[in-house]
């Protein structure tokens, strides 16, 4: 848009782009610094949303932009997908939202190295080795963000198994294939003009995200996902060294860091360390139920009515949702019972594992669509001192969360997991419809205790049930 | 090679920015905390911008489409689902008002 000013003006225009990028990085961290608590966030999202507006737009001051149809189109185009898919979303699949997102973000960055080549012509021959470098790598990371995003999406939409999906020396093959790229990368460094060489390092890559993905298994991809979160924003930095643009190198950074920090977070919460989840083909899926075990031992059923008597008597009622919540659609029924026993004078809260959802906090965002307000919400850390003063806890589609076999079986695949200690309060109920084990396949011993009564059925019926009979008491 | 060096320095020193601001989010907002990352990461858009308003190239412009239509889809469609998901966290104060 430069070309539309007066000569004189030109000197200033690149310091002022450069000065307004700095007002868009500020703008970005505040941002990401009042999404620290609910009453800032979303005010602190629209701050890093008038970062972003302020960056496009100086951007299109810079001197080498002459051309505004493309962009135009583009913006058009992308805006209303984009309107449209953050619109229609439901909450339930914020995990596929987000991996998809990641994975246009990932692209847009490996094109924007591939574009900024090709732009170049043949002068890449000058190219200091460094630039050749950063595309390499950001051709590598953004596109096998890319495929990873999608075939993590198809996972999780269930389009591809859950299970993983595997074959012999997987590991050393995808090993092999990351050092063989990564030699490419040399090679492109030292022959940038080689297309042959240009062309095979971006099909490994793209092939290489669907290999790193297919292995890993369904209940794991809340780690995938914030990995790949982390990938996109590498990719983003490694875009702003290839075009050397500092505004872009900072925003990827933060977003890497961001990812990686989830990405901790997630993996701390099932016990596992990150090599464990990419390579270890964890999680089939509740398919490997230890036969057996399930038949010698007895459980006490209860219904509706004895639940609402149990509940509407107690002080203190906590309540642990899992995902199966989310499945069964049972969060507003939920809301509804839980106001009931307010009304009755009980104290109510929500004891959230880190891993209930399929993404960080996922649940946390589902009860808030049900206009739970989440000073009721609380964090495991926050929760379990509370669990034996605690009169009775009703466990709702969730299970090895809860499952007392992480703290006393050290033979037991989930031992060492950080769980919720419902077995402390002095009652638990359990919404479950049926025996069947979680996704690790593990049987959970809290269903067989003297002080637990399990409440068969579909979450949302069981809720409805439980929500009329409260009503009938008075 | 000072601009490559320059540039890590920025680098690093962002990631640790990131890294305490992050630390500081509790796990209630990690959802959209998530989803607000990963529509500042669209940020390569500015990039996208850069390519496709070029004239060096044609093909290269079409390149350009391409990756500021991704970018874009992330941009818009994070900061907006992410508005979506922060409006529901509401304090119980307020509902009974």
């Amino acid at each position: 848009m430069s070309q539309f000013l007066p000569e004189s003006m030109l000197p200033f225009i690149s310091t002022s782009i450069q000065l307004l990028y700095l007002v868009a990085m500020a703008f970005f961290i505040f941002g990401i610094k009042r999404l620290s608590s609910p009453a800032t966030a979303r005010s602190g999202n629209q701050l890093a949303a008038t970062g972003m507006l302020i960056g496009v737009i100086v951007t299109l001051f810079e001197r080498e932009i002459v051309t505004f149809e493309f962009i135009i189109i583009g913006l058009i185009i992308g805006g209303v997908i984009g309107v449209i898919a953050a619109r229609t979303v439901a909450m339930t699949a914020m995990p596929e939202m987000v991996a998809i997102f990641n994975g246009f973000g990932g692209g847009a960055s490996a094109l924007v190295a591939w574009g900024e080549f090709t732009r170049a012509g043949v002068e890449v021959a000058l190219w200091p080795g460094q630039d050749l470098t950063t595309t390499g790598l950001g051709i590598l990371i953004g596109s096998l963000t890319f495929t990873g995003s999608f075939i993590a999406f198809g996972k999780l939409q269930g389009f591809i198994s859950g299970r993983p999906i595997t074959f012999p020396f997987q590991n050393y093959f995808n090993f092999t294939l990351t050092g063989v790229i990564l030699v490419l990368v040399g090679f492109f460094v030292f022959d940038p003009t080689n297309m042959p060489l240009f062309w095979t390092i971006f099909g490994l890559s793209l092939f290489l995200g669907i290999l790193t993905v297919l292995p890993i298994g369904g209940a794991d991809m809340p780690v995938v996902i914030s990995l790949l979160n982390s990938y996109s924003g590498i990719a983003a930095s490694m875009a702003g060294f290839v075009i050397n643009n500092n505004l872009l190198i900072i925003s990827g950074a933060l977003v890497g860091a961001a990812g990686l920090i989830l990405t901790n977070i997630m993996c701390q919460a099932m016990n596992r360390t990150l090599g464990n989840v990419l390579f270890g083909a964890f999680g089939g899926g509740g398919e490997v139920v230890a036969a057996g075990e399930i038949g010698d031992k007895s459980v006490q059923e209860t219904f509706a009515d004895d639940v609402a008597i149990q509940c509407s008597y107690a002080k203190k009622v906590v309540i642990v949702p899992g995902y199966g919540l989310a499945v069964a659609q049972a969060q507003h029924t939920l809301k509804e019972v839980a106001a009931l026993l307010e009304e009755k004078g009980v104290t109510v809260k929500y004891g959230i594992h880190p891993v209930a959802g399929r993404m960080p906090g996922h649940m946390n965002v589902l009860l808030a669509e049900a206009d739970v307000p989440y000073d009721q919400l609380f964090d495991m850390d926050q929760i379990n001192p509370e669990f034996s003063s605690t009169d009775v806890v009703l466990v709702i589609g969730a299970n090895d969360v809860v499952n007392p076999a992480a703290k006393t079986s050290p033979g037991s695949p989930i031992y060492g997991m950080p769980i919720l200690n419902v077995d402390e309060a002095k009652r638990t109920i359990v919404f479950k419809r049926s025996l069947s084990p979680g996704f690790a396949g593990i049987d959970n011993e809290l269903f067989y205790a003297d002080n637990n009564q399990m409440f068969f059925g579909d979450a949302k019926k069981s809720l409805q049930a439980l929500a009329s009979a409260i009503k009938e008491l008075d | 090679m000072e601009e490559l060096i320059f540039n890590l320095f920025i680098f690093v020193l962002a990631s640790f920015v990131g890294f305490e601001l992050i630390s500081k989010v509790p796990p209630t907002l990690h959802t959209p905390l998530m989803s607000g990352a990963n529509a500042i990461s669209g940020i390569t858009l500015i990039g996208a911008v850069v390519v496709a308003g070029s004239l060096d190239d044609s093909y290269a412009q079409w390149i350009g489409l391409a990756a500021i239509i991704f970018a874009t889809i992330n941009v818009v469609g994070g900061f907006l689902v992410t508005d979506r998901m922060l409006e529901m966290f509401k304090k119980k104060k307020e509902d009974e008002q």
